[in-house]
């Protein structure tokens, strides 16, 4: 059992729901589902009713207005049955959550209620072909027209685009980075599959051309000029926190993994778990998951107190689970030798999951650079002599 | 109160992003080159935190963010309006 802290009663419940959710609904078919591709319709039916698709949708838009760790929470347990519809509930979040953050009140009764029931599934399309860590490369354009705007562009990577019906797509306005949010039956939006990717292979992922896509006046949202700095970073924000506890979810899922097999197999006439390489795998998985589940946690009390300060937790809680979901991923593969490898262990897809989460929402070395930056500025600022040479 | 000098609370936040740079009221923030791509939402969240106040999308002008002068008037009208809301 993972050590918690401070959950409240309700989080508490709400963990032990979802776990048991994953358990029965997730679990048993995820491998299924990163073999085929796909996640099967009657699953989004039932996860979009029992509520799940409006977590991040506030409560008087008939969405469930999860506290951010209880969000978290139902991200953790998802991450550990499978990363795709965990995927799902990050990037359909982040078109969610952008809509109610830098929404009109028209955009926002008009798309919230269809987002919360799952009547409308919300993807993420800011990636190009020549724009991914360097989102000011953002090439796609938009131009005004007497009654809304006409697109055009490429779009790449975009999770769950096969299945959205929406997607919340950033172009450049008069060279103006900007928000659109994009209708699946917009005339001139094509959407092609994306099959044979490495990890999170249920993801659904498409490539999108725009080309004299038009949409109405109501899609633009936010303001011209605010597309990446406020309204993809609001997004942006969200889906890091997401991902972080969903890696925390599939570093746990790892450890379970590897204790269970631990336990069983024999060599040189003594279970795995009592060999000590072995246990040195074991522990760094332990206390791995452990710390990146006390950052997510961190990240998420500094969250609902709305604090600034909550932005750079959630960058440390998503670089330290990723990196540890992905060592964890490597060391179970590595406990269980060959039959890791195979299809009949999980830890396989765990691993090919693992690397997507290293560069998804920020790459490790993204968060490497904001990071260390960002320690420079949270130094005190004294003059205290530090020795050394000095110019 | 809603007329009140916001800011040394903004300068006071903005000298975490700039070390040794004496940030002037009128300078433009943006045209420093010391604020990286969480800025604004930092910014966002500070104001909103401090002061007691909703950023709207109709707020997303680079002329109400962009020097410590424009956002003490954003607060000051936001305020504005919010104390109006409430007494109406
Ligand atoms: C499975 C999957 C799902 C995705 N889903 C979405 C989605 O829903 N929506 C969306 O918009 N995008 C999505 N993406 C795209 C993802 O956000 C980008 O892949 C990511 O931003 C990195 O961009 P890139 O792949 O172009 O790599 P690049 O930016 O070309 O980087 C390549 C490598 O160079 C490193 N690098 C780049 N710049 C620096 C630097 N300054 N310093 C040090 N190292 C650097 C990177 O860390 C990386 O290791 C998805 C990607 C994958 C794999």
């Amino acid at each position: 059992m993972a050590i918690r802290v401070q959950l409240s009663p309700r989080q508490a419940e709400a963990r032990a729901e979802y776990e048991s959710f994953t358990r029965e609904a997730v679990v048993p078919y995820a491998d299924a589902w990163d073999r085929e591709e796909r996640i099967p319709e009657a699953f989004f039916k039932d996860f979009a009713a029992r509520g799940y698709l409006g977590a991040a949708v506030p409560p008087e838009y008939g969405g469930g207005g999860l506290d951010a760790v209880t969000f978290g929470l139902l991200n953790e347990e998802l991450g550990r049955g499978c990363s795709s519809v965990r995927s799902l509930v990050t990037v359909h979040g982040m078109a969610s959550y952008a809509v109610a953050r830098w929404g009109t009140r028209g955009q926002r009764e008009s798309w919230l209620p269809r987002l919360a029931t799952g009547e409308a599934i919300g993807a993420f399309a800011l990636t190009e072909p020549g724009a991914g860590s360097d989102v000011k490369a953002l090439a796609a354009t938009a131009r005004r027209t007497g009654d809304g705007y006409r697109l055009d562009g490429e779009k790449r990577w975009t999770t769950f685009g096969q299945r959205a019906d929406v997607y919340l797509l950033f172009a450049r306005l008069d060279g103006r980075e900007t928000a659109f949010l994009v209708p699946r039956d917009a005339p001139g939006l094509t959407v092609r599959p994306v099959t044979g990717i490495l990890g999170t292979r249920a993801s659904m992922l498409a490539e999108l051309s725009l080309d004299d896509c038009r949409v109405a006046e109501d899609a633009l949202l936010g303001r011209p000029g605010f597309g990446l700095a406020a309204v993809a970073a609001t997004a942006l924000e969200l889906g890091r926190y997401s991902v972080a506890w969903g890696c925390v979810g599939l570093a746990q899922a790892c450890l379970d993994a590897s204790l269970a097999y631990a336990e069983r197999r024999e060599t040189f006439g003594v279970r795995l778990r009592d060999h000590q390489l072995v246990q040195r795998m074991i522990a760094d998985m332990a206390t791995g998951t452990a710390a990146a589940r006390l950052l997510c946690q961190q990240a998420g009390w500094l969250r609902q107190a709305r604090s600034t300060e909550s932005l750079h937790a959630t960058w440390l809680a998503k670089y330290h689970a990723s990196t540890t979901a992905f060592r964890s991923a490597s060391d179970a593969v590595q406990v269980h030798g060959a039959h890791g490898c195979g299809g009949e262990y999980p830890v396989q897809r765990y691993l090919r999951d693992a690397k997507v989460m290293e560069i998804i929402e920020g790459s490790t070395e993204l968060q490497q650079a904001t990071i260390a930056e960002s320690a420079y500025h949270a130094r005190p600022q004294t003059t205290v002599p530090t020795g050394g040479p000095t110019a | 109160m809603t007329t009140a000098d916001h800011k040394p609370q903004i300068l006071a936040f903005l000298a975490q992003f700039f070390g040794e740079h004496r940030l002037a009221e009128d300078e433009d923030i943006f045209a420093t080159g010391f604020v990286n791509s969480l800025f604004v939402m930092q910014l966002v969240l500070f104001v909103e935190g401090e002061f007691g106040i909703t950023v709207e999308d109709e707020d997303l002008e680079i002329g109400n963010f962009n020097t410590v002068l424009a956002l003490d008037a954003l607060v000051t009208r936001k305020r504005a309006v919010g104390a109006a809301d409430r007494s109406a």
